[in-house]
């Protein structure tokens, strides 16, 4: 799944930036196993609507600092359970970041976007480029640390110590 | 090429000289989860261990603190707990169950962290241990469960900011107003992937408390980990250990550099919805409140609760309000039931739970009702923060929330001191 397409839920303007964990799931609901039972709760508290409209493939696009706040990784995986296949946005939180890549969700940084609500994009991973077919824009990504790829690369953290047994940089 | 403490700690762990900018992988001295993290770290650990038999790479330097639903309210969060005991046990990991207080106050009392160490723990608030001059850093479920394995990790070796305080802290204004300004100044992103070193001849009278209140606000600003010069650095809480403390090297590579004067600084109060949406108290005075919270990891070891009842002794909180208290840890609750900081709060209209995180993340044992109104003394005013999106949430010290209890309204707690 290196390149696929996928239609935006954009968060823009002052909504847009520092979006922070509580608002993707809160924490009441993060102390359960059962993966699924967050999908009811995703983006609660700041687009309710969120969880009816997503499907399978659907694409985040926001502003600055997307997952800041809290550890819970909980947060990635409720993305990554209701069918969210990127999650775009100028610049991540660091610990989202880390999260996404380890639990296999795919991020890309793009410092400059102008992407709206509703556009479909064209997604290349492995290039780290994301076409516009509305505007027909081409963004770059920043490129990510090789180790970041290489684990996304394995579907997350856990396939890649099982197969390396220890982290290669 | 001088270093900062960063790349300080960081080399001595990578067993090289590394540089900001850097990828390394680093030995780590010890790691924590807690019950909102550990059950995803153990099961993505199982998942790694496989079938191979492997254990945690070192079980003692592995701590996990049942916090932040303690006790559980409901059946699904008390069998997590159930499978945490259970893993500690299996494989010789302390567990500190119910009741033994909020996970960053423990590792610094039980001295699972010291001056100069590397310590990761999956919590973002892992940073406060930088009040002692730790490298500490919070991550997720997974990336602690790589740890759990290997006893390593990897990380990018961050740039600092350097923040230096001049001047000296009034009467009435606290470690808190201090590190709300500047998260109000630097804002919610302003140090994003750095580490911050916290410095100048204000900190050097605090306290090791002043020192974690101030590290742990380095979430807030987005940063990697924050850490105080140790200029000053005394142990508190019945530590007594020898340590070499860390400085940096006079021609360290700083990102940039603020200064701040603090001689003239008003308590800061947070509004609502963003830690960094700080303004000078006179600006939000007269605030119609329902619900004062003292507690959290920020802000709940007995320096502010003794702070607080220095306000509210021989005085009764405002009938509309009530007053939560939330001691950080159960040695604190002790130690505030033993010089009779208790009493006078509980004499002036306090209830106090038991030392955890519940009503931080609005998990359990204080979730404020639709359209109230909080005063705070946590770190994050998130919207839903404390369990109810149609809260309001302030953040201030112990002191601007005491003061705020007997008013009913936000109050600069100047004039009852
Ligand atoms: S007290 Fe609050 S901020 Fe601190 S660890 Fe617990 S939930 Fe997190």
């Amino acid at each position: 799944m290196a390149t696929f397409q996928g239609t935006v839920h954009a968060y823009s303007g002052a909504m847009g930036d520092n979006i922070d964990t509580d608002r993707i799931i809160p924490g009441k609901y993060t102390k359960t196993l059962d993966v699924q039972s967050l999908a009811a709760h995703v983006m609660e508290d700041i687009d309710p609507d969120f969880k009816n409209r997503v499907k399978q493939g659907d694409i985040i696009v926001a502003g600055d600092n997307f997952g800041c706040g809290s550890s819970r990784e909980q947060a990635p995986i409720a993305l990554k359970v209701v069918g969210v296949s990127v999650v775009i946005a100028r610049y991540f939180a660091r610990i989202f970041f880390r999260n996404a890549i380890n639990i296999g969700l795919p991020l890309l940084e793009i410092p400059d976007h102008n992407i709206s609500n509703g556009a479909v994009l064209e997604v290349n991973l492995l290039e780290g480029s994301v076409t516009d077919t509305n505007t027909g824009i081409t963004y770059k990504a920043t490129k990510m640390p090789q180790v970041m790829i290489d684990i996304l690369a394995e579907g997350g953290l856990v396939a890649y110590l099982q197969k390396h047994g220890d982290y290669v940089l | 090429m001088g270093q900062t403490i960063s790349e300080k700690i960081l080399s001595a762990r990578s067993g090289r000289d590394v540089y900001q900018g850097e990828l390394t992988v680093v030995n780590v001295d010890c790691i924590m989860a807690t019950d909102t993290t550990a059950p995803y770290a153990i099961k993505a650990f199982r998942e790694m261990v496989g079938t191979s038999g492997k254990k945690v790479w070192n079980p003692a330097r592995f701590p996990l603190v049942i916090d932040h639903a303690a006790p559980a309210p409901t059946e699904k969060i008390s069998n997590l707990h159930v499978m945490m005991r259970e893993f500690a046990a299996e494989q010789g990991c302390p567990l500190f169950d119910v009741g033994a207080g909020i996970c960053h106050q423990i590792m610094v009392e039980e001295q699972f962290v010291k001056p100069g160490d590397l310590f990761v723990g999956a919590d973002s608030h892992t940073c406060t241990y930088g009040g002692l001059g730790a490298f500490a850093t919070g991550v997720g479920s997974t990336d602690l469960a790589a740890v759990m394995l290997t006893g390593k990790i990897w990380l990018k070796v961050p740039q600092t900011v350097k923040i230096e305080y001049t001047g000296r802290l009034q009467k009435g204004v606290t470690a808190k107003d201090l590190i709300l300004f500047t998260t109000g100044q630097l804002s919610i992103s302003g140090a994003t992937y750095q580490a911050i070193e916290f410095c100048g001849s204000a900190l050097h009278p605090l306290s090791l408390s002043s020192r974690m209140t101030i590290a742990n606000m380095s979430a807030e600003m987005g940063a990697k980990t924050g850490i105080v010069h140790p200029n000053g650095l005394k142990l508190e809480f019945g530590l007594d250990y020898d340590f070499t403390p860390i400085f940096p090297d006079a021609d360290a590579e700083y990102a940039k550099h603020y200064t701040f004067d603090v001689s003239s600084l008003r308590p800061q109060v947070a509004v609502p919805n963003s830690p960094d949406n700080v303004q000078e108290i006179s600006v939000v005075e007269g605030t119609k409140i329902q619900y004062a919270f003292i507690g959290s990891c920020v802000n709940a070891r007995l320096e502010d609760l003794r702070e607080a009842a220095q306000i509210l002794r021989g005085r009764h909180i405002h009938p509309n309000v009530r007053l939560l208290i939330t001691p950080a840890s159960k040695n604190v609750f002790l130690a505030a039931m033993n010089d009779g900081t208790m009493q006078t709060l509980m004499e002036a209209g306090a209830t106090f739970t038991n030392a955890a995180c519940g009503v931080c993340v609005g998990a359990h044992l204080g979730v404020p009702g639709d359209g109230e109104t909080v005063i705070s003394t946590a770190n994050r005013n998130f919207k839903g923060r404390m369990g109810n999106p149609n809260a309001r949430i302030y953040l201030g010290s112990a002191a601007v929330v005491a003061a705020s209890a007997l008013k009913g309204v936000i109050t600069d707690p100047a004039e009852f001191l």
